[in-house]
């Protein structure tokens, strides 16, 4: 049986992990290398490093962290974070990275995910989707479904997109995985969205990760019965050691969820 | 002393990477005749089977993978070099294969999300040293929309459950291949390729 997923995610700037709160106001979380190293051996099933600063620096850093963290961590690597073309996606690959994650990069072209599909796999590309919970004064009265618009540029930039329609989309144009962040819940530790996680994971065929809000392990829980997420990414819980992805997997093991262990 | 055949696959880097954490250097080639004349082949791989066998054409590496096969040398094929092993893949459309072993690729089946991503248990149905010292049913990673069928049941070595029983391991004397990618699969992962230079090294046939 196909096990569930539990991914730290490293956000990184400056060649450091950060978290912050609905994606500002950050906080050291310490050297990205040594995360990881860690995280493998507590049992995370794969890692996730962002680098949200997304300069050009910043990616040389990171280039330089994935080929660190590929020689000493034998669990898939996906990397994301201001990735713009088929060659700055080579890069990372060529660095060690298993899959390539875009965002504001997918929104301003779509045919990047068709084309990455094509040169690398559709396994290799996880479309990640910022998504806000639309004011319910700004929906339209004809239903009562609620709605997420996607954001671009590190949730700063409103596109009026409709996430369930351009995750569907994405999907259609060959990414091979979701990775699914709620704006609203995001570093506030009181759940993910839920509805906003269950509503894409129904309306896709492949796998969608959860991700933002998780502050305990009936999160991840939730997330995973309730949400049918296929994985869970976390950060604050896991860099500030609220909780080991051991107890994490204990937890959801003890509630009948598969894992590995 | 062992050859990654390097035909441009995304994944050659980690395949590397584990290699040398096990303390052994690997040669890594796209020169057919070096493939000929190595002691033990590895053939990584991620993406389409029917790219991949293109690439390995133009290459001119199918002739030398066949001989170093059928002479018994110990090989190693992962996920899509698994895959191309066999006859034909219905990946895109019914491409044809290595033919090296009878069987054909199939799509999983519809109603589970596509690609099967994560770990999942390998269920022993052999006795082979690949599985030396790693537990009956211990999880691995794949990452994979198709699937191997090999006519000859015997072959296949381990059994994976995704809506319906996979193969997930083909092993014939020193000819191994895995569904599962071993480099991206923690301690167990390293072990399985640990046991797999350790059939190089003692060159004993299996």
């Amino acid at each position: 049986m196909l096990t569930k997923r539990i991914i730290p995610c490293l956000d990184v700037t400056d060649g450091r992990v950060v978290k912050g709160t609905s994606f500002t106001e950050l906080r050291d979380a310490g050297d990205p290398v040594e995360l990881a190293a860690f995280y493998y051996k507590e049992g995370a099933d794969e890692l996730v490093f962002l680098d949200i600063g997304a300069t050009p620096e910043g990616r040389n850093i990171m280039v330089d962290v994935v080929e660190r963290v590929s020689e000493q961590v034998f669990i898939p690597l996906t990397v994301g974070g201001g990735l713009r073309s088929i060659d700055d996606m080579r890069r990372m690959l060529k660095a060690g990275a298993d899959k390539i994650t875009i965002n504001t990069a997918a929104v301003l072209n779509p045919e990047l995910i068709s084309e990455g599909a094509k040169r690398f796999g559709s396994q290799c590309i996880v479309v990640a989707i910022d998504a806000r919970r639309e004011a319910q004064a700004l929906q339209e009265k004809t239903d009562d479904v609620p709605k997420w618009e996607v954001l671009t540029h590190g949730g700063r930039e409103p596109t009026g997109i409709d996430a369930i329609q351009w995750a569907k989309e994405a999907v259609e144009l060959g990414a091979g995985e979701l990775l699914l962040t709620s704006w609203d819940a995001d570093g506030h530790q009181t759940g993910y969205d839920l509805e906003l996680t269950r509503i894409t994971s129904e309306a896709v065929t492949v796998p969608v990760i959860a991700s933002g809000g998780a502050g305990n392990l009936e999160h991840l829980c939730q997330a995973l019965v309730s949400g049918k997420a296929d994985a869970v990414l976390a950060a604050s819980i896991f860099h500030y050691r609220t909780y080991s992805i051991r107890q994490a997997k204990d937890y959801l093991a003890e509630r009948g969820i598969a894992v590995r262990r | 002393m062992v050859v990654i055949v390097d035909y441009g696959a995304g994944n050659l880097r980690s395949v590397v990477n584990a290699i040398n954490k096990l303390g052994y250097q690997p040669s890594i080639t796209s020169n057919p005749a070096e493939v000929l004349n190595a002691r033990a082949v590895i053939l990584p791989g991620v993406g389409a089977a029917a790219d991949t066998v293109e690439s390995l054409r133009a290459l001119g590496m199918v002739d030398p993978i066949r001989q170093v096969i059928a002479e018994g040398r110990p090989f190693f094929g992962v996920c899509i070099g698994l895959q191309v092993l066999f006859t034909g893949t219905e990946e895109g459309g019914w491409h044809e294969c290595l033919g090296i072993i009878p069987g054909r690729v199939r799509k999983l089946p519809v109603g589970l999300k596509v690609p099967q991503m994560g770990w999942n248990q390998v269920k022993q149905k052999v006795s082979h040293p690949i599985f030396s010292g790693i537990p009956d049913g211990a999880n691995f990673y794949f990452v994979h929309s198709y699937y191997v069928e090999p006519d000859d049941k015997s072959l296949v070595a381990g059994e994976t459950e995704y809506g319906i029983p996979i193969c997930s391991v083909v092993a014939k004397g020193n000819l191994v291949a895995t569904q599962f990618h071993p480099e991206k699969s923690g301690e167990l992962g390293l072990k399985m390729y640990s046991n797999f230079m350790k059939m190089v090294l003692t060159g004993e046939q299996v």
